[in-house]
């Protein structure tokens, strides 16, 4: 008998990746982000001597806090393919809903309540619609956006709830300072309630979306819904849950922009739908679905905050600010594709 | 991609040469509108912009958000006390939602005023109304009886709904007046509702009912423009006039083909100017706005701050053939 010899091959080395991580990172959409950020904010600190003020920086945050949080929340949404332009309208009902329960008398804690649970309830109607009656989000949220803030207008009209209780304005305007078990450091005086909020939401969603199984559902989802079918992933459910968390989001940013404002009225919020989708675009999100990470739109949040404060101190008018987010818009949307075009030509 | 951040940079120096200009020395005061693109506003920054350069040292920054939503005047007037300027006049878009905001203003020394569209009381010192429900009442009677043979004669009311606050406080105080005016003799009010063809329909029939009405007075732009139209298909031009107040664009017409001699309404760019004047004396010193005092403001002469430090800034408007084509340009 012979020994049956193997003649085992030496291992062949795979590379995890092609380029080393360092490269990647350079590469990447959040660096180059990055990089505009510090550009943006040492061109803002040279045009305006008032820029660099830390009051002044504050009270800029408000210009992006509220809209982030929502953005946080489309970015799953839109990674996993689908989209919500009704949360500007979601706003507005439950802010109306808010405004309602305060002249009936109620406490900040059941305020907070109504705003958050109307959010959810809006989110459930979106995703109902969309994953078990399987309608596309895009008609779907068009119309719920009318539907939502047409229930505000009807109940308002051209009146206003006003009134809410003076522990409410804590959301919108409060500092932690304003905190009694807080360290008394002269930093939080100018940190304020939403700042603290907005980095929470983004440190939630950051997790949940890159470090969490649900995560890399949405990225399978978004890449290649069939695919995510068969390996049984609960598409259906999933999606759910991703408009619910919109709807909650958009319902945690009424009750912020209700109490900054101290007063509601059936306009509140008007257009943010689009500049919250600009966010997570600009964000790095594919419109497409697949694809985006929450640092990048944390980062571009940042970026239309500065970009429209800074802006607004040199007086540039609120026309020509819009011209210009529309822009950057367009250019960051299409020098990736024109950068492709080009390199797949070179190597053709 | 590096060519984004070049252009960012570019821009940003662009915008940095353009912004050096400004001194420390001159009186910065921000003029806050409802939205920027109105025609309105833009005529009250004409003559803001007018009362700057009559008072000398003075930078009036025309400014406010792209849609009438009071985050939007927030963001702007966070941009203002920003810039450090030392005084906001604002017409707001939310007498409440915009006080935190201004409030925190004045906590930084800038002098809040509002203008046209009025503030809560917390967040400004002086609301300046374009005028007041008296002086309306009274410049409705003084424009039928201009239009009467020596100012006696029959006329009637057109007015929006029978619940419009602003058309019902207005008729009361013409009500009130009417003894002033000897001979002018009211005889009915109808309500178009603020509709178009609904008050086209009832000043037909005012008329066909009362054939003795020789003037029909509207106080407001939809009723007054709706019963000039109807003079004119009638064919009583020369024979029933039309006044109350109207907007110069839409009237232009009705005062060309003789259906109205002369109209009347608040003039933006008197309320510009006298805005900008009355923030001018507040960051002056010149006054403090209290209630019961009396601040000069230039060509207006002086305006008296009334209850609640509600000012009043003049008799509306009057317009007629010789300048209503240059306002109706405006708004």
């Amino acid at each position: 008998m012979t020994a049956l010899v193997v003649d085992t091959p030496p291992p062949r080395r795979i590379p995890d990746r092609l380029s080393t991580p360092f490269r990647r990172l350079l590469g990447s959409w959040e660096v180059l982000l990055l990089a505009v950020t510090i550009a943006i904010f040492i061109a803002n600190s040279l045009a305006s001597p008032h820029f660099l003020d830390p009051w002044n920086l504050s009270d800029a945050t408000y210009n992006f806090t509220e809209k982030a949080m929502i953005a946080f929340a489309m970015t799953l949404l839109i990674i996993s393919g689908e989209i919500d332009l009704s949360v500007a309208a979601i706003i507005a009902l439950a802010s109306t809903a808010m405004g309602a329960a305060a002249q009936a008398g109620f406490g900040t804690p059941a305020l907070v309540s109504v705003g958050l649970g109307v959010g959810l309830l809006c989110g459930a109607f979106n995703g109902l619609l969309v994953a078990r009656v399987g309608l596309p989000s895009i008609v779907v949220t068009i119309g719920t956006m009318s539907l939502f803030r047409g229930i505000a207008q009807i109940v308002l009209g051209d009146q206003a709830y006003g009134g809410y209780p003076a522990s409410f304005a804590w959301f919108g305007q409060g500092y932690m300072s304003d905190f009694p078990w807080w360290p008394a450091l002269p930093v939080f005086e100018v940190i304020t309630f939403e700042m603290v909020a907005f980095v929470c939401v983004a440190l939630v969603f950051g997790i949940l979306l890159h470090q969490t199984a649900f995560g890399r559902r949405v990225y399978a989802i978004g890449n290649n819904v069939f695919a995510a079918q068969f390996s049984g992933i609960p598409v259906e459910r999933t999606k759910f849950v991703l408009f619910l968390l919109t709807g909650l989001m958009s319902g945690f940013a009424a009750v912020c922009l209700t109490s900054r404002l101290g007063s509601t009225r059936h306009t509140i919020a008007a257009g943010w739908e689009l500049e919250v989708v600009t966010m997570a675009v600009l964000g790095g999100v594919s419109i497409l679905g697949g694809s985006g990470t929450i640092p990048g739109v944390v980062l571009a949040a940042i970026v239309m905050g500065l970009v429209t404060f800074g802006l607004g101190l040199l007086n540039v008018p609120g026309i020509v600010m819009s011209i210009f987010i529309g822009l950057l818009l367009i250019l960051v949307i299409a020098l990736p594709i024109v950068f492709h075009r080009i390199r797949s030509r070179a190597a053709a | 991609m590096k060519m984004l951040a070049k252009l960012a940079v570019g821009t940003a120096l662009g915008l940095a040469l353009l912004s050096g200009a400004a001194s420390a020395q001159t009186v910065k005061i921000g003029l806050v509108a409802k939205s920027l693109g109105n025609g309105f506003f833009e005529a009250a920054n004409k003559g803001a912009q007018e009362a700057a350069k009559e008072l000398g040292g003075v930078e009036v920054i025309y400014t406010g958000p792209t849609s009438t939503t009071a985050e939007g005047q927030i963001e702007v007037i966070n941009a203002l006390i920003a810039q450090r300027v030392d005084a906001i006049a604002i017409s707001a878009n939310d007498p409440d939602a915009v006080v935190p905001a201004l409030k925190r203003a004045a906590q930084r020394g800038i002098k809040v005023i509002s203008w046209d569209s009025a503030v809560g009381k917390d967040g400004r010192i002086v609301h300046l109304n374009p005028s007041s429900n008296e002086l309306i009442g009274n410049m409705c009677l003084k424009l039928a009886a201009s239009h009467l043979p020596d100012g006696k004669g029959d006329f009637a009311i057109l007015s929006a709904t029978s619940t419009s606050t602003n058309q019902n406080t207005w008729i009361a105080e013409m009500k009130k007046l009417l003894p002033k005016y000897p001979g002018l003799n009211l005889v009915t009010t109808v309500y178009g509702d603020d509709l178009a063809d609904k008050s086209y329909r009832e000043a037909q029939g005012l008329l066909k009912s009362h054939p003795n009405v020789k003037v029909i007075v509207a106080p407001t732009t939809v009723g007054v423009l709706a019963a000039s139209q109807v003079v004119k298909d009638a064919g009583k031009i020369g024979q029933v006039y039309v006044t109350g107040l109207g907007l110069p664009s839409e009237m232009a017409g009705a005062v060309h083909s003789g259906a109205t001699k002369e109209f009347a309404i608040w003039n933006p760019i008197d309320l510009g100017y006298s805005a900008t004047q009355i923030a001018y004396r507040l960051v002056k010193k010149e006054t403090e706005g209290k209630p019961g005092s009396e601040i000069n403001a230039g060509r207006m002469g002086k305006i008296k701050i009334g209850d609640n430090g509600e000012a009043a800034m003049a008799d509306p408007f009057v317009y007629d053939k010789k300048n209503v084509d240059e306002f109706a340009k405006i708004f």
